[in-house]
């Protein structure tokens, strides 16, 4: 039959195996053929059913605890008087810093959990991004104006990710950029602000994982940048370091 | 920087494990004697290369030692398919309502009955959404040998979820 060459690809397509360019040759065919967009759906509710079936099983609370302390670091042995003067010096620490490091790290904590409400509301919408293009040269032009600054966006050729396209957001009623790009079907979105922007938060760099999201943020140029979604921790970091390289070219 | 690296892993290679062994007790054995090999072999490790891959691949190669990984690949003959390109299968409307209907558990026992070699392709790929690249350094075979498990075993599955429906 006329798609045979296409179904035989079929898998490898829904797999997010194929180039750039056959996955949008596909996306063409599948749109316009539907014998191969059923067969599509079928398959992809084939895979669904198989993901959701296959995560089966969890290790027991007893196996887990027993595994963290068999791969722990070894604690460091300190003796005699050395051993005073490190537990002095830690409780001085502690008085002196935990009024300041309390307040910042709950700081933090909220505007994680803001910026991974930004990435759930953005996906949630009928349309998650207001300039759809997977073409950076589009959507960084597309920002110009709307917000009180600009940004590079990472070449990604010969790399897993590819640009969905992008929105306008707000943090602390400020304006900032949101970006989504897709990974392997999982949605990660960069969202970016003037650091002056962000009232009170000091957070450095830094990696975190919080209900199921892994986010990681940091500083470069002026501007914060946060890279959260459901992607795997190295998935997050790959984006970021594609980031950190663009805004450093 | 190993516990770092593994300890995130450990609920993926914990539910692999299972699915390979079929029992809890031997899975957590299996997991255990993963981290203590991988522990040991760190220093080999080349920091910046595909760490999931080798820790999973340090799993597999344990478990087709152990006597019920010997017994699963000795007692199920691969069948002959290896750079076979095959066509898929033509899924008809009938069929495709079949298997949205299998509930989770019927899908549960349909994958458990797979051959091991289909089983852990199949697995890697949907649940670990591992790239072929990365399966293949897992499971140490190309990546033409790859598709074609991969696609056999879809194919499998389908038949055994028509034959459970039509078993009613």
């Amino acid at each position: 039959m006329a798609c045979d060459s296409w179904r035989s690809q079929l898998d490898a397509y829904l797999d997010a195996e194929l180039s750039l360019d056959e996955m949008r040759n596909f996306d063409a065919h599948v749109r316009n053929c539907p014998s191969c967009a059923a067969e599509a759906l079928a398959r992809v509710q084939m895979k669904r059913s198989v993901r959701a079936a296959g995560l089966r099983y969890a290790p027991s609370a007893e196996f887990r605890a027993r595994m963290q302390r068999s791969t722990a670091r070894k604690p460091w042995r300190i003796n005699g008087l050395a051993w005073v003067f490190a537990t002095a010096a830690m409780a001085l620490l502690v008085v002196v810093g935990t009024g300041q490091w309390g307040g910042r790290e709950a700081r933090a904590t909220q505007v994680y959990g803001e910026v991974a409400d930004l990435h759930v509301a953005a996906l949630a919408g009928t349309s998650p991004v207001d300039v759809v293009s997977t073409d950076r040269h589009t959507v960084k032009p597309w920002f110009q104006g709307k917000i009180p600054f600009a940004f590079d966006l990472p070449e990604l050729q010969n790399t897993d990710f590819s640009l969905v396209g992008g929105r306008m957001t707000y943090l602390d009623q400020a304006p900032g950029a949101h970006l989504i790009y897709l990974v392997r079907k999982h949605e990660i979105s960069v969202v970016i602000f003037r650091e002056a922007s962000l009232r009170g938060l000091d957070a450095g760099s830094h990696a975190t994982k919080q209900t199921s999201f892994s986010l990681e943020t940091w500083t470069q140029g002026g501007l914060r940048y946060f890279v959260v979604g459901d992607a795997n921790a190295a998935d997050i970091a790959s984006l970021a370091n594609l980031f950190k390289a663009a805004g450093a070219s | 920087m190993f516990e770092e690296l593994a300890m995130p892993l450990f609920d993926s290679l914990y539910n692999f494990a299972h699915w390979l062994t079929q029992n809890r007790d031997e899975a957590e054995d299996l997991v255990q004697e993963t981290y203590a090999k991988a522990l040991r072999g760190f220093g080999s490790f080349q920091l910046g290369t595909n760490f999931r891959a080798w820790i999973f691949r340090i799993l597999r190669n344990t478990f087709l030692t152990s006597r019920t990984g010997l017994k699963a690949t000795m007692t199920v003959p691969l069948e002959v398919e290896e750079g076979a390109k095959e066509l898929a299968v033509e899924a008809s409307t009938p069929e495709t309502i079949l298997i949205e209907q299998a509930s989770q558990e019927t899908m549960q026992n349909a994958i458990a009955q797979l051959p091991v070699h289909y089983r852990e392709v199949l697995l890697l790929c949907e649940v670990e959404e591992m790239s072929y690249q990365d399966i293949a350094e897992t499971i140490a075979i190309p990546i033409g040998t790859v598709m074609s498990r991969l696609s056999r075993a879809r194919k499998l599955l389908r038949e055994q979820l028509l034959t459970r429906s039509r078993r009613g």
